[in-house]
């Protein structure tokens, strides 16, 4: 253990001197910038002019003067079209535009450096061409935060041994014979670290929620049949409520419409409209009948990916006591990178981990795997994984999978400060608090919490979205810029993913590229924190 | 002056009245009536109608006592002990074609292991190497920097062994057809599923809001009968049928049920109705057809008729993950829409590495692996009818087999304890286990899977391990 932390220290802690244990208080302020007018009416001028080109350019190729790129519905007469032509509108003529900005193939370890496979297109964007080349580029894409994504070292040694001594998969059920001494392994670990009863772990965390929302806040079960194997009458009854975050995720949103309740969505970390819904609720029943609800469940992450912000969890927690409703914390970017010793939010705000009844999180971010986790009470977790679909349908997480994670957790479970755990935590904070104080100073307008590892600064145009990520391409970085859907329209911009793997040279790097890139898209307009050059934000 | 002009006045209003007063005579009776008693209605609502009272608003002290009456449930019911999914059993070791438990070794007719390929040293080498150039985890979803390079090879590779334009991989065997069939298919189209489809599919159906039509399992008339009032339906609103889309939702060999679906039936019955086939192939891909292309391949229908096929990677090919083929059109819209694949980390490239080797493999064996494989199913099934006691549901080429107890002795508990005994006789097989809300649930059966690489005499001891305790239940 003593020989890998030196060995460690050797190859990417050298700035050791620059990780400084987190000590300071959990920090309230978030700030939010207003958006400067000017780059409003230039976002909208954008989407207007872009929408025009579209138009026509959809005009030429229905009058076949331009040829249909893309593939063609090629199906016999009299079915009908198997997509709206609107739907495809926004694809055919603003994604396309810009496409060449998504979906990149690497091939290599995402770690702090990345190689991509260079890629050509010939015919702006519809089809691409591999040219054999790969680009090597500093990597502030993948969700890495903890470097655990290696190819060598012990780890993988370990996931090289259980290949060989458990296989690939089970192939089978949970319920049925999927269960290994390993996923129990990793489930106690895993209740240990958390600080709960016990844990259940999933293959992939998109299905943990999706699959076990509807099993705490389902609806009637109509089709009940004498039957069936499980012996445990399901108390499902209609009546729930769920209030769920307006930024919340994709999985937890399906999760939330499977499950049959009444979902009410509150502005995003607005406790007084949390507050206020909670007691309008409350005192006016279900809708139509006016009888008490079941259930009231609060849907929230730890950290917002998108926005970079963390949930507001201490008032939380008093208006979940106050109000007897009960509280799902989806901690899928701030496990492992949030805390001072790595436990997620419920470790950084210092609130008790028994106040949270439903904790879950996934495994593919700080912990260099795939799958999903819920903890929490014993009564919780034996209901999961009684009824969860999951349990029930899915395959069983694959063993080398598990024991990347089991050698993660152990390394993390270790208190020491000398030992990579601990190293690895401090660095990841350390590189996120000075890489955002950086990046404001610069006047870049960056949204979220001062301690988030994710760092969005704003480009607000669709135009702004592909020349970033194509100037920082250009010059050796790979970033992540995203606009529409996955953000408001006028609201586009570029995700840093900061990494314990990244060493001070190259977040010095990539804030200088950012600096050149930032001052040819006139991006640095911040009024509340003038720009300044890059030489001068040192502090 | 003044004096006049009133007299007048007065005059004007005196002859008025008089006017009045002889029209009266003339109005007929009921009109007069009718104007008696309006005027006492009116008087009436004035006078003696009690008016409304309006609800006053709760106040602040009635608001506070109801939150502080307000109770919830538990959030979970209480959970029976003895539940088998909270005593299962925890295996060690490789789950191939033999199995350890508590020591022991039992042969494995339980997991879905149908070609064998868990454990196989060439695959496992495989997955090796891709750890050693990739690491475990692709630490990011398909449209940012998580796509490798391994996936769009195993992605061309399954293309190119159905003999399709594109394939696309997800992560996840549950979510692959769950996320499918809502990017298709919303809210006002119409979906046509075969009762007996899996709970990943009902579920996928389930999510779309699309309005579905099930239909008896492998009942053909059934669905024609849905397929000619829905007909009916149309040609009453034309303009809107012309929007609504229709698809047919099937399995090639259903997994609940063991049979084959009639396929070349219901692909006529497409070009006549004009729907869309979506079929789900996970059980039999790698087991039907000579080469273990599928069902398609068993009933020689063009590959191209069919407009998607989902399919597994977790039972034939012994890796993680689903995936879908079919032409470019359809699939491609997959890769922005489908919930499964735009908002979730990409499969971990190990696993994609042992799918590529394992379909090397099974291309390698060509016809070998599948046709012995159906032979041995055919045994099989010769061998289970001539067991007395036990009813056989399933093709007889099917290597997914099910057993039920024959007329009303077939309960759970029964089912169980020829499970125990076959396990201490050494041979592991496995009570098929539903969730209470599925759709339509089968009734309770053992779910028997045969493993490529079992041997004559392993099937010939299973079929006595049955009979004995067959005899041992049912005394």
């Amino acid at each position: 253990m003593a020989k890998t932390s030196a060995h460690q220290k050797n190859k990417s802690y050298s700035n050791a001197v620059y990780a400084t244990p987190v000590s300071e208080h959990p920090s309230l302020d978030e700030v939010y910038e207003v958006t400067p007018f000017s780059e409003a009416f230039w976002t909208y001028l954008n989407y207007v002019i872009l929408n025009i080109f579209g138009w026509f350019r959809d005009l030429l190729r229905n009058a076949r003067i331009e040829n249909r790129k893309g593939s063609a519905e090629n199906n016999p007469p009299g079915f009908v079209p198997l997509y709206q032509s609107y739907e495809s509108f926004y694809t055919r003529n603003v994604y396309q535009r810009i496409a060449d900005c998504f979906n990149r193939p690497i091939g290599s370890v995402p770690g702090a450096t990345l190689d991509l496979l260079e890629r050509v297109t010939d015919d702006y964007n519809w089809s691409f061409r591999f040219t054999g080349g790969k680009v090597k580029t500093i990597n502030l894409a993948s969700y890495n935060y903890l470097g655990f994504a290696n190819n060598s070292g012990p780890i993988a040694e370990n996931v090289i041994n259980s290949i060989k001594t458990s296989g690939l998969t089970a192939a089978s059920t949970t319920q049925e014979f999927g269960t290994l001494t390993q996923h129990r392994k990793l489930e106690s670990l895993l209740a240990e670290y958390l600080g709960t009863e016990d844990a259940i772990a999933f293959g992939m965390g998109f299905a943990t929620n999706a699959l076990n929302i509807p099993t705490l806040v389902g609806k009637k079960n109509d089709s009940f049949q004498s039957l069936a194997i499980n012996k445990t009458k399901l108390l499902y009854l209609k009546g729930c409520l769920i209030l769920s975050d307006e930024l919340n995720h994709a999985s937890l949103v399906l999760g939330a419409r499977l499950s049959g309740a009444v979902i009410k969505v509150y502005k995003h970390n607005d406790m007084n409209h949390l507050e206020r819904l909670l007691r309008e609720s409350i005192i006016s029943g279900q809708p139509r009948t006016h009888r008490m609800w079941k259930k009231i469940l609060i849907i929230v992450e730890g950290v917002y990916s998108m926005e970079g912000s963390l949930c507001k969890l201490p008032e939380l927690i008093e208006l979940k006591k106050k109000y007897r409703a009960y509280l799902y914390l989806d901690e899928a970017h701030s496990i492992g990178a949030m805390g001072l010793r790595g436990r997620g939010v419920v470790d950084y705000w210092k609130c008790d981990v028994n106040d949270v009844d439903i904790l879950m999180g996934t495994f593919t971010k700080s912990f260099a795997a795939a799958g999903g986790y819920i903890a929490g009470k014993k009564d919780l977790i034996d209901h999961i994984r009684v009824t969860s679909h999951s349990a029930a349908y899915a395959t069983s997480m694959s063993p080398p999978v598990v024991e990347q994670i089991v050698s993660v957790l152990n390394l993390l479970l270790d208190n020491d400060e000398e030992h990579e755990g601990r190293q690895r935590i401090n660095q990841l904070a350390w590189n996120a608090r000075y890489f955002r104080q950086r990046l404001t100073k610069m006047g870049f307008i960056v949204y979220g919490h001062p301690h988030s590892p994710v760092v969005p600064a704003l480009l607000y145009s669709p135009s702004k979205i592909a020349a970033f990520n194509r100037e920082m391409l250009k010059r050796g970085v790979a970033v992540v810029t995203v606009g529409f859907p996955a953000t408001p329209l006028v609201l586009g911009r570029v995700r840093f993913c900061l990494s314990a793997s990244h060493t001070k040279e190259m977040l010095d790097e990539v804030l200088k590229h950012a600096e050149e890139v930032g001052d040819l898209l006139n991006m640095r307009k911040s009024k509340l924190n003038p720009k300044r050059p890059f030489h001068e934000t040192e502090s | 002056m003044g004096s006049s002009a009133n007299q007048d006045n007065v005059a004007s209003l005196a002859t008025d009245f008089y006017s009045l007063l002889e029209s009266f005579k003339e109005t007929p009776f009921y009109h007069l009536l009718f104007e008696i008693f309006l005027v006492l209605t009116v008087l009436w609502l004035i006078l003696f109608r009690k008016p409304r009272r309006i609800e006053k608003k709760l106040t602040e002290k009635e608001k506070q006592e109801l939150i502080d009456e307000w109770q919830p449930e538990p959030l979970v019911p209480p959970v029976d002990a003895n539940h088998p999914a909270l005593n299962v059993r925890v295996l060690d070791g490789i789950v191939g074609k033999t199995i350890e438990i508590d020591g022991k070794k039992s042969l494995n007719f339980a997991t879905f292991n149908f070609l064998n390929f868990v454990g196989n040293p060439r695959i496992a080498d495989k997955a090796i190497q891709a750890v050693q150039k990739y690491g475990v985890g692709s630490c990011g979803p398909r449209g940012f920097y998580g796509t490798i390079d391994i996936h769009l090879e195993l992605e061309e590779r399954l293309a190119h062994f159905f003999n399709c334009e594109e394939g696309i991989i997800y992560s996840y065997g549950f979510s692959t057809v769950a996320s499918i069939i809502p990017a298709y298919s919303k809210r006002n189209d119409i979906l046509f599923v075969d009762e007996g489809v899996h709970y990943a599919i009902q579920k996928g159906v389930e999510a779309s809001r699309s309005t579905v039509k099930w239909f008896r399992h492998n009942d053909i008339s059934d669905l024609e009968r849905l397929l000619a009032e829905q007909d009916i339906h149309d040609k009453k609103n034309p303009k809107k049928a012309r929007t609504l889309r229709r698809f047919l939702i099937i399995e090639g060999l259903y997994m609940n049920y063991g049979d084959l679906c009639p396929l070349p039936r219901m692909v006529e019955l497409k070009y006549q109705y004009k729907y869309r086939i979506f079929m789900d192939e996970s059980v039999s891909f790698g087991t039907i057809g000579q080469t273990g292309r599928g069902v398609t391949e068993y009933y020689n229908i063009d590959r191209r008729k069919i407009d998607l096929i989902s399919s597994s990677l977790e039972y034939s090919v012994g890796s993680i993950g689903g995936f879908a083929v079919g032409s470019s059109f359809v699939v491609d819209h997959q890769r922005l829409s489908a919930q499964g694949y735009c908002f979730s980390a990409s499969l971990p490239p190990l696993l994609a590495a042992a799918a590529i080797e394992a379909l090397n493999i099974m291309e390698e064996k060509d016809t070998t692996l599948c046709d012995t494989l159906m032979e041995k199913s055919k045994r099989l099934h010769r061998k289970l009818l001539d067991i007395k006691g036990y009813l056989i549901v399933g093709e007889d080429i099917s290597p997914l087999k099910h057993l039920r107890l024959t007329n009303s002795q077939n309960t759970v508990a029964r089912l169980e304890e020829i499970v125990e005994f076959a396990q201490t006789r050494g041979i592991t097989i496995t009570v098929a286990r539903y969730l209470n809300d599925e759709h339509h649930l089968p009734e309770p059966s053992i779910r028997l899977i045969l493993n490529v690489e079992m041997t004559d005499e392993e099937l010939e001891f299973l079929c006595t391990v049955l009979q004995e305790a067959r005899v041992k239940v049912t005394v």
